[in-house]
C-alpha cells in the first residue's frame, strides 16, 4: 500500500505561499482598519478612517479615471487582438507570425517604455519627423492621457493576442463553412457562430489585459501627466512618500476587489457556459484518456480548470 | 480505451478538412492587414531604439553614424553591468526556488488526494491574480514588519513568490497530459517513491519544468513594479536601472543598451520558432 506523500510534495510551496503571499495580504487587510502611525507606519486599533479617506473627491475622481482608462484600453487592445489572433490562426505560417508577436513581448518592459519616451518626446522621433516634413514644432505628446492609454494597449496586446489566437486556432472553421452554406453572411457567421465558440479566449484575454491595466503603476508614472495619475500612483505614493500605510492599504483593498470581482465574473462565467465552451476541452480529455486515470477523482473540465488551462496556456506562450 | 483508437482514426480526416480550407484562403483579407500594422505598430519603438543607438549626437536629430554609445556601454558603465549582474544573480535564483517548490507541490496536486488539497491548489495560482501594485506593497509592509532590510534577499524572495504560480500551472499541466499508469507501472515494479520522481515523474514533466524555469527566469528579468518596493541600496536591478536612466532624461547608452537586449531576444527566440510550432499544433 503506497502511502500518501501528497502533503509532503505540496507542504513547501503552500508554506513559502502562506508566509510570503498570504501574511503579507493579511498584514495589507489589518492595516486597512488601523489608524495612521505619528510617524508614519500604524497606531493599533480599529478604525474606519482609510476607508472613510477613500470617499475624498480627489480620490473618487483618480478611482473613475483609473476605470475609465482600464475600460479604454482594454477595448482597444481586445478590439485589435481579435483580428489578429483570427490572422495567426488562420495562417499557413502560424509559427512566423506567433513570432512576430512574441519578439516585442519579450523584449524588456522598461525598455519597450523607454523606446515610447524617445519616439514621443520633445526632442523624439516623431517630433523629429514632423519637422521634418515641416509639420509643427516640438509638439506635446508625451505626459498625458493619451500617451498612457497608446502605451499600455502597445504593452498588453500579446497577453490578448495569445490566448485569443489559441481559442480561435482550436475553433473548427467547417463551423463557418457551414453556415455560409444555410444562408448566413460573412459577418454574420463570425459573430453568430465563431463568437459565441470563443468566448472562452475572448474573457481570458479580457482578464490578462485588465487585471494588470487596473492596477498600472509604471506607464502612468513614466509616460503619464497630471490627467493620468492612478490608483497605482496613489498607492505608491502613500506608501513611499506621504507614508499613510492605512490608506495605501485600504487602495490596495479596493483595487483587489475590483480585479477580483473582475475574476469571478470570468470563474462564473466559464462555469455558466462549460457545457458549449469547455466541449473541446471534454473532447481532449477523453481522447487522451484522462478520465479513465483516476477513479475517485470527480474532476470537472470546467470552471476552475478552465480558468487554469488557459492561465498555464498563456504562461506557456510567454515561455 | 478504444475511445483512444477512434479519435485516432477521426483525427488526419480533421486535419485534412483543416488544410483544405486553409489552402483556399491565399487572399490576404482585412485581418491580416490588421495583424500586419499590429506587427509594425509592435516592432517600431524597436527599430527606432536601434536606429538611435547609432546616432553620433546625445540629441534626437541625426547627426551621423557612430559606435560611441556602443563603447560606452561596454567599457565605461560599471553600474549598469552591476544592475546586470543582480538581475541575472536573482532570475536564476529565483527561477531555481520555484521550479523546485512549485514543481514538487503540482506532482503532490496530481497524484495524490489529501486534506486541504483545494486550497493548496488556489493559493498556487492567488498570486498571479493579484495586481503586482498589491503584491509589491503587501511584501513592503511585511518586511517592514519582520525586520527583514531590503536587498538581495528581499528581491529574491519576491520573484520566488511571483514565479511560484507559473511553474506549478506549467508541470501541473504537463503532469495532466501524460499517462500515469506508467507510474503505477513503475511502483507495482518495485520502485520506491523517489526512484519514481527521479526516474519516470522527472523526465516525462520535463517539458513543463523547463519551460516554468525559462518562464520564471523572463520574469524575474522583467519585473519592475514589484522590485521597485522591496529592493534597497546595492541591489539594484536592470529595469531599476533603466528607470533611474528615464528619470534623469534620454540616455543613448540605454539606447545602445536595448539594441543589444532586443538582438538578444529574437536570437533568443528565434530557435525556438520550433517550440512555437509545437505549441501552435498543441493549441
Amino acid at each position: 500500500m503506497k502511502r500518501n506523500y501528497g502533503p509532503l510534495y505540496a507542504g513547501p510551496q503552500a508554506l513559502w505561499l502562506a508566509v510570503f503571499f498570504a501574511a503579507p495580504l493579511v498584514i495589507i487587510v489589518a492595516y486597512s482598519f488601523m489608524r495612521r502611525g505619528l510617524y508614519g507606519g500604524v497606531a493599533p486599533g480599529f478604525s474606519l478612517e482609510a476607508y472613510r479617506e477613500l470617499a475624498n473627491p480627489n480620490l473618487a475622481a483618480v478611482a473613475f479615471r483609473t476605470l475609465w482608462v482600464s475600460a479604454v484600453a482594454t477595448a482597444i487592445t481586445l478590439l485589435i487582438a481579435l483580428p489578429c489572433g483570427y490572422s495567426i490562426a488562420r495562417s499557413r505560417n502560424q509559427p512566423l507570425r506567433l513570432f512576430l508577436v512574441i519578439v516585442p513581448f519579450w523584449t524588456n518592459f522598461l525598455v519597450r517604455i523607454y523606446a515610447w519616451i524617445s519616439i514621443l518626446g520633445n526632442e523624439g522621433f516623431l517630433n523629429d519627423f514632423l519637422r521634418a516634413l515641416g509639420l509643427g514644432n516640438g509638439l506635446q505628446f508625451l505626459y498625458n492621457q493619451g500617451a498612457v492609454i497608446l502605451v499600455l494597449v502597445y504593452m498588453y496586446l500579446p497577453y490578448a493576442i495569445l490566448p485569443l489566437f489559441s481559442s480561435i486556432d482550436k475553433f473548427d472553421f467547417t463551423l463557418l463553412e457551414a453556415a455560409r452554406d444555410l444562408g448566413a453572411s460573412r459577418m454574420e457567421s463570425l459573430r453568430l457562430v465563431m463568437l459565441p465558440n470563443i468566448r472562452g479566449g475572448i474573457v481570458t484575454s479580457l482578464l490578462f489585459t485588465f487585471i494588470p491595466i487596473f492596477g498600472a503603476y509604471a506607464i502612468p508614472l513614466l509616460v503619464g501627466g497630471k490627467d493620468s495619475y492612478m490608483l497605482g500612483n496613489v498607492i505608491a505614493d502613500q506608501v513611499t512618500k506621504t507614508r499613510n500605510w492605512p490608506l495605501a492599504a485600504s487602495i490596495s483593498m479596493t483595487v483587489t476587489f475590483i480585479t477580483g470581482l473582475a475574476a469571478i465574473l470570468y470563474l462564473a462565467r466559464s462555469r455558466r457556459t462549460a457545457p458549449a465552451a469547455q466541449a473541446p476541452l471534454a473532447a481532449q480529455a477523453a481522447h487522451e484518456g484522462r478520465d479513465s486515470r483516476r477513479p475517485g477523482d470527480s474532476r470537472r473540465p470546467g470552471a476552475k480548470g478552465g480558468a487554469r488551462g488557459a492561465a498555464g496556456k498563456a504562461a506557456e506562450a510567454a515561455a | 480505451m478504444n475511445t483512444q483508437a477512434d479519435t485516432l482514426a477521426v483525427a488526419p480526416a480533421t486535419t485534412q478538412t483543416r488544410m483544405a480550407s486553409g489552402s483556399r484562403k491565399k487572399r490576404w483579407g482585412a485581418s491580416d492587414w490588421i495583424y500586419a500594422a499590429t506587427v509594425l505598430f509592435l516592432f517600431l519603438p524597436l527599430f527606432v531604439l536601434f536606429f538611435y543607438s547609432f546616432n553620433s549626437s546625445k540629441g534626437g536629430t541625426w547627426t551621423g553614424f557612430s559606435t560611441v554609445w556602443y563603447e560606452k556601454l561596454i567599457f565605461s558603465s560599471p553600474a549598469l553591468w552591476k544592475a546586470v549582474a543582480n538581475s541575472l544573480i536573482i532570475a536564476l535564483g529565483s527561477a531555481s526556488a520555484a521550479t523546485l517548490l512549485g514543481g514538487l507541490a503540482a506532482v503532490g496536486t496530481s497524484r495524490y488526494r489529501f486534506r486541504l488539497r483545494g486550497v493548496v491548489k488556489s493559493l498556487s495560482f492567488m498570486p498571479m491574480l493579484f495586481p503586482e501594485i498589491v503584491v509589491g506593497v503587501s511584501l513592503l509592509v511585511f518586511f517592514a514588519g519582520v525586520g527583514l532590510k531590503l536587498g538581495m534577499l528581499s528581491i529574491f524572495i519576491a520573484h520566488t513568490t511571483f514565479n511560484l504560480p507559473f511553474v506549478y500551472l506549467l508541470v501541473d499541466a504537463r503532469l495532466e497530459e501524460f499517462d500515469s499508469s506508467v507510474i503505477e507501472a513503475a511502483r507495482d515494479l518495485g520502485a520506491d517513491e523517489f526512484q519514481t520522481l527521479v526516474r519516470v515523474i522527472l523526465p516525462m514533466a520535463m517539458p513543463g519544468i523547463a519551460s516554468g524555469f525559462l518562464t520564471a527566469v523572463t520574469l524575474s528579468l522583467e519585473d519592475f513594479v514589484i522590485t521597485f518596493f522591496v529592493s534597497g541600496p546595492g541591489s539594484t536591478t536592470l529595469p531599476l536601472y533603466i528607470y533611474s536612466a528615464i528619470r534623469f532624461g534620454v540616455s543613448p547608452v540605454i539606447n545602445a543598451l536595448s539594441a543589444v537586449m532586443v538582438a538578444l531576444t529574437i536570437a533568443l527566440v528565434y530557435p525556438l520558432r520550433n517550440f512555437l510550432k509545437a505549441f501552435a499544433a498543441r493549441a
